[in-house]
């Protein structure tokens, strides 16, 4: 009643649109959070410590939140890992950043973030989480800053006072890249079931280990996958390595696995072609409705039309936007003024966005 | 935005101890102010999706609401999509005259258009109603080319909207107040009243002052890209003023600027002017603008003047027209 009440004296705004004017974090229905502490663990990777605002339930380790940065006015979401504990106590929540060359919100993040920054905090989603009957042998396996959501598995397997033998073979360029590398060492020597391995892919190495992840890698430090259930996270190369070994060990149904690619930043770089010529032979997929057709150079709400879909539209020329629809990747070209978009998730109008590429868009 | 929410935020709480004459008259003003510019400048224009790029949720143009009857799905409908692409098209743009007024002698003189300027007066204090029921087309359902599912589909639209505007402002807000709830109830239909006729002002000054111009279907059809610059152009007006009333009207101050470019942010229309008047003037085309007064003015004499058959040019038309401009405290 009391809820109704408020709904109806804040009509049509809502509660959020005034909380926020007092404390951002207050919202209701939009979550936020507030960066409490900004670390730098590398030179390009940054922790931001978070206290969530109300409203916002924590999830399990292994998870991922979509992250709302705003930038030069614009938002701008991505996907990261929780890194924390799910048995942290203090409400806060860790998430670690490593600047992509081609990212803008890492690359804004690990720059400027510091305590104080308000971000937008989406619910955590996501299976790369532990089976509720804790495992008796684990394997963990994670590349660069694939490590965050490994390492969310492991505090909080640690946090439980977990005392299996877990086996964990990380990769990173050189030493001074290896994210949490005070922590794991202290792990290490504080807990006898827990064998860590740290592995370096550029230059000599320090450990016994070098090079990218191979089996050779896997059979030097678990001799024995039988039984045990594992988790992999980082690079492409990495994961699909990893796929491949566990698939010929026979027991690819006890891998887990996180795709870095997918819950990192997309790339908005230069690398991807970007010439601002509409192609033809690229992929549209209308995700909503899961048709994929080949563009033939045509607008997005044509091509849509053709394969027999009825997305909404008024003007057909740009001017009223009843045809937008959210893009969730690839970059589509206005056709009016020939500009390319970002490869990222935004909102794009149909009628005058022609495919660069191979786009995914939800309709 | 932040000043929206808060001028609304101090009207209504000064509303609460509105029995005090200087407390009411405060609370009306902050109140209107912050209707005034939740419909013009934030509403209107991130309707049109020129803060999408913000890629902010709460700026969104597909599912922002806002504050009056008017459902915003349906806006989007009239107005994005209706009166933007057929802009001042007669028969095809229903902003020309709202489905009620004669606004140009090229549509036919009936008897009953002899009540044209009681009506402007009466869409002017009801406007966010007659915005409401827009896009209803209760004309068209009358003519038979719309069917009445259609229009009763609409009317659900703006019951369910609608509802929650007036139970708001003239139930829960009086309640709230206890014994001052006929001061608030007063306050709150004042504050409505003075956006109804603020937007009402502002909406028939940006297409119907003299020396706008509407067209023919037949002279809309096909006429290319070019064409349509050229008919937002023609078919708008400006009028000029400071940074405060530019932002009263949500930039619609920048007519012309704001139909050949709806979804650039408003605030920045200011901007492109020079620009836009000098493409004007290097192809001979007019560009339309006076002040506030001298449009609104040349307004009332068309609506006026339109009242009785004939041509807007004929003697008798505006000699009417010319007293009516004279009466009108806001003529010139």
């Amino acid at each position: 009643m009391f809820t109704q009440l408020l709904e109806l004296a804040t009509a049509p705004h809502g509660v959020d649109r005034f909380l926020e004017l007092v404390r951002p974090t207050w919202a209701a229905d939009d979550t936020r959070a507030r960066v409490v502490a900004a670390t730098r663990e590398t030179p390009d990777v940054v922790t931001l410590t978070l206290r969530p605002g109300r409203g916002w339930a924590r999830g399990r380790a292994g998870q991922h939140v979509r992250l709302g940065v705003e930038i030069d006015g614009r938002r701008h979401t991505r996907c990261f890992s929780l890194a924390s504990s799910e048995h942290r106590t203090d409400g806060l929540v860790e998430v670690t950043v490593k600047a992509n060359p081609d990212g803008i919100v890492s690359r804004h993040l690990v720059a400027t973030a510091a305590p104080g920054l308000v971000v937008a905090l989406g619910a955590p989603e996501g299976d790369f989480t532990l089976p509720a009957t804790r495992p008796d042998r684990l394997v963990l396996v994670s590349g660069g800053s694939g490590i965050t959501p490994v390492m969310a598995l492991l505090r909080t397997l640690v946090d439980e006072g977990h005392d299996r033998p877990i086996t964990f073979l990380h990769y990173a360029r050189t030493p001074a890249d290896v994210i949490y590398a005070d922590e794991l060492a202290a792990l290490g020597r504080t807990h006898p079931q827990l064998d860590v391995h740290v592995v370096t892919t550029r230059g000599a190495g320090t450990g016994a280990l070098t090079g990218r992840f191979c089996a050779a890698h896997l059979e030097a430090v678990v001799p024995d996958l039988g039984g045990a259930e594992a988790y992999a996270c980082g690079p492409v190369g990495l994961v699909d390595a990893a796929l491949a070994h566990w698939e010929q060990a026979g027991a690819i149904d006890r891998l887990h696995v996180e795709r870095y690619s997918l819950v990192a930043a997309p790339s908005d770089g230069a690398g991807e072609r970007a010439s601002g010529e509409g192609s033809t032979g690229a992929r549209t997929h209308f995700a909503g409705s899961d048709v994929t057709v080949t563009s033939v150079g045509t607008t997005l709400l044509e091509q849509a039309e053709a394969a027999g879909l009825t997305p909404a539209f008024g003007c057909r020329v740009g001017i009223c936007r009843t045809c937008t629809r959210t893009k969730v990747s690839g970059r589509v070209r206005d056709v009016r003024s020939g500009t390319v978009s970002g490869s990222g998730e935004e909102p794009i109008q149909l009628c005058v966005s022609a495919p660069c590429h191979d786009v995914v868009v939800d309709l | 935005m932040r000043l929206q929410r808060g001028l609304e935020v101090s009207g209504r709480v000064l509303l609460m101890a509105g029995i005090l004459p200087p407390a009411w008259l405060g609370g009306v003003a902050a109140l209107s102010l912050a209707k005034i510019l939740d419909n013009m400048e934030i509403g209107h224009n991130v309707m049109h999706g020129q803060y999408d790029w913000m890629q902010d949720p709460a700026l969104d143009s597909a599912t922002f609401e806002w504050d009056t009857a008017c459902p915003a799905d349906q806006w989007r409908h009239s107005h994005n999509y209706v009166h933007h692409t057929f802009t001042n098209v007669l028969g095809q743009d229903r902003d020309v005259g709202y489905g009620l007024l004669r606004m140009t002698d090229e549509q036919r003189w009936h008897p009953r258009d002899l009540g044209n300027p009681v009506y402007a007066l009466a869409l002017a204090a009801l406007f966010q109603w007659g915005v409401a029921l827009h896009d209803v087309e209760l004309d068209r359902v009358v003519a038979g080319t719309k069917t009445p599912a259609e229009a009763r589909e609409k009317v659900e639209g703006v019951w369910r909207k609608a509802r929650t505007q007036v139970l708001k402002d003239y139930a829960l807000y009086p309640a709230l107040a206890g014994p001052a709830a006929p001061v608030v109830l007063s306050g709150n239909l004042t504050a409505n009243l003075v956006r109804n006729l603020w937007t009402f002002a502002v909406i028939f000054c940006g297409h119907f002052p003299d020396g706008v111009e509407t067209f023919t279907p037949e002279e809309a059809e096909g006429e290319g890209r070019g064409g349509w610059y050229r008919r937002q152009l023609l078919g708008s007006a400006n009028f000029r003023g400071g940074p405060l009333l530019h932002l009263l009207t949500g930039n619609l101050s920048h007519q012309i600027e704001h139909h050949m470019f709806p979804d650039l942010p408003a605030h920045r229309y200011a901007e492109i002017a020079e620009q836009v008047r000098a493409v004007c003037a290097e192809h001979g085309l007019p560009y339309n603008t006076g002040t506030f007064p001298g449009q609104l003015g040349t307004v009332a004499r068309r609506i006026a003047s339109l009242a009785l058959p004939g041509r807007e040019d004929e003697p008798v038309a505006s000699r009417l027209g010319q007293l009516v401009g004279r009466l009108n405290p806001l003529g010139r």
